[in-house]
């Protein structure tokens, strides 16, 4: 199922985050979740959107490099140990996190996460198999 | 009283240095004429014969040799003797990845390190000195050949080698070393650490020889009131055989050039034509003595002035001033040659873009040098382990190239700048010519 994530490279200087927001808010495009990975001298800016393709568009047109990644994308209840449940389940199944990050929406007791692994498919189905269910693109849309 | 390490020659009058100049020109080009197809060639090109050069006055005729051509003749093109009478390499980089390989002889060795002891006990060494020696050891031939002179001179030496800033100190004031030799901006980091440790008062040092990289008259003056010591430049290259090619005396005001083995002379850069001494061009070197890797006309791409204004140390031998710039974009960080086109070479085999900028700068009396690499869609990925591990592998494919660090940033794409299209390749932020 997957969703796509769209990864934008940045500097680490004050202020490259703040255009790059400006970039995304003047094409009007509404981000579902933010996350940022930084070294010394860059960040890497990982974004959940709501168009993907503009995005996309409009980040060449300005100039980042960026890609698209498809990442797992899991709904959780809002309450203690539904996150632990969802890493004991695929630490048991042997697949490796490279990195994840949550957020909400405006759906009342839901937290969602963003889990990238190397095999999207195994992980689905093994998550699936446990009865913790991925969100979609079109879950993604409604929200 | 000054002292001279071989005064026979080091005040010799002029008279008797052309002498011996053109004595030794005539000898060395039969030599390279009958050894080395590379320089017959040359000459048979230049419609020469050995008969043409019957002194100093015909060197001007010679063709020259340039960087290029050592790359081209790598590695044994030039070698006028053969391998069975060399007893030594040493090395240094080349313009594109392949470095320069230099040979000596026994012989070779001999009067590269008597040059050198001139250097040390124009500072004032002799059998009384204890020479550390900080310049590092190995294909570099700043430790061997500062090492050989304090030998020749009979000071008690310390093949300290570079690095290890605590244990340099230790030994300096354990030993009571008397004369420093390492890079200008070693010996400044080494004044600083030895003031912050508060041992000023426990070391001996009285004099510094300095050299591999630019520095200024401020670096002097700064170093010699950090570590209370005269301090001392000298000049040379592997290609003509180390350190020692020239230095500098008690008058500080210039390098004497050890001229009865390299002739030097100033070259307009872009015509060839010889230029009077006293005017500003590139210096130009040609090794009459050595046996295994003469080089006639080498041009060095220094830009430099000659003088033969009398010298109050007596010496007679001709001065040149501290190199003024360069007249190719070669850069000189940490002692270290470096050629933007070796960068270039590594981020090409590596299949990055060819945007990139060099950024040069001495922090703390240290250079470092920075590669600005713009970011690329391929090199590109979510993952900050990908991105990091592309980084260490240009890093370290720079390191094998240069032979030091060099710090990779990578940026934003389009945010070098271009000027008529063409990338402003090199900052030196360090201003070393004045």
């Amino acid at each position: 199922m997957a969703v796509k994530q769209i990864s934008v490279f940045i500097e680490n200087k004050a202020g490259s985050l703040a255009k790059l927001t400006e970039v995304l808010s003047a094409n009007n495009i509404n981000m579902r979740a933010l996350s940022v990975a930084e070294s010394e001298d860059f960040g890497i800016i990982r974004l959940i959107v709501d168009n993907v393709y503009d995005t996309v568009t409009v980040l060449k047109d300005e100039g980042y490099v960026s890609s698209v990644k498809d990442v797992l994308a899991v709904a959780l209840t809002d309450e203690p140990g539904s996150l632990s449940k969802v890493l004991a389940v695929l630490g048991e199944n042997n697949i490796n996190i490279d990195y994840m990050y949550a957020f909400t929406a405006n759906k009342p007791g839901t937290a969602n996460m963003i889990v990238r692994v190397e095999d999207n498919k195994k992980a689905g189905d093994v998550l699936k198999a446990n009865g913790i269910s991925e969100i979609g693109e079109e879950d993604l849309t409604k929200m | 009283m000054e002292k001279y390490y071989q005064p026979e020659v080091e005040t010799a009058s002029v008279e008797e240095l052309r002498k011996m100049q053109s004595e030794r020109l005539v000898n060395q080009v039969k030599n390279v004429w009958e050894n080395v197809p590379f320089y017959k060639n040359k000459m048979i090109e230049a419609g020469l014969t050995p008969d043409d050069i019957k002194s100093v006055d015909d060197l001007h005729k010679l063709p020259f040799i340039t960087k290029d051509d050592l790359r081209d003749c790598y590695p044994y093109g030039l070698l006028a003797r053969p391998l069975k009478d060399c007893v030594r390499i040493q090395s240094t980089s080349g313009t594109t990845g392949r470095r320069v390989v230099a040979f000596y002889t026994q012989h070779d060795i001999d009067l590269w390190e008597e040059c050198c002891a001139r250097a040390i006990t124009a500072v004032g060494g002799t059998n009384e000195d204890v020479c550390h020696v900080s310049y590092g050891y190995g294909l570099f031939t700043g430790g061997p050949g500062l090492n050989g002179g304090s030998h020749k001179v009979g000071c008690l030496t310390l093949p300290m080698s570079s690095g290890n800033t605590d244990r340099q100190i230790q030994f300096m004031t354990d030993l009571g070393s008397t004369i420093l030799c390492c890079t200008p901006s070693y010996a400044a980091y080494l004044g600083e650490s030895i003031q912050e440790r508060g041992l000023r008062d426990k070391i001996k040092l009285k004099a510094g020889i300095f050299g591999a990289e630019a520095w200024t008259e401020e670096m002097r003056h700064d170093i010699e009131e950090k570590l209370g010591i005269k301090a001392y430049d000298i000049y040379g290259l592997t290609e003509i055989s180390g350190p020692g090619v020239s230095f500098e005396c008690s008058e500080q005001t210039g390098m004497h050039v050890n001229e009865d083995h390299f002739i030097p002379e100033i070259i307009n850069p872009k015509t060839g034509e010889v230029l009077p001494e006293g005017e500003k061009g590139e210096l130009v070197f040609t090794s009459i003595t050595k046996e295994a890797f003469p080089l006639l006309r080498y041009r060095t791409r220094d830009i430099c002035v000659l003088s033969r204004k009398k010298c109050s140390c007596g010496r007679t031998l001709i001065k040149m001033a501290k190199p003024m710039g360069r007249s190719d974009d070669m850069l000189i960080v940490k002692g270290v040659n470096v050629f933007p086109s070796q960068i270039e070479t590594v981020l090409l085999n590596k299949g990055y873009p060819a945007n990139y900028q060099i950024i040069v700068d001495r922090v703390n009396y240290s250079d470092t040098i920075e590669v600005q690499v713009e970011m690329t869609p391929e090199m590109f990925s979510d993952d900050m382990k990908v991105v990091s591990a592309k980084e260490k592998e240009l890093v370290d494919a720079l390191k094998a190239m240069l032979g030091i660090y060099a710090k990779v940033t990578l940026v934003a794409p389009k945010t070098i700048a271009r000027s008529e299209g063409k990338a402003v390749r090199v900052i030196d932020k360090r201003n070393l010519y004045k």
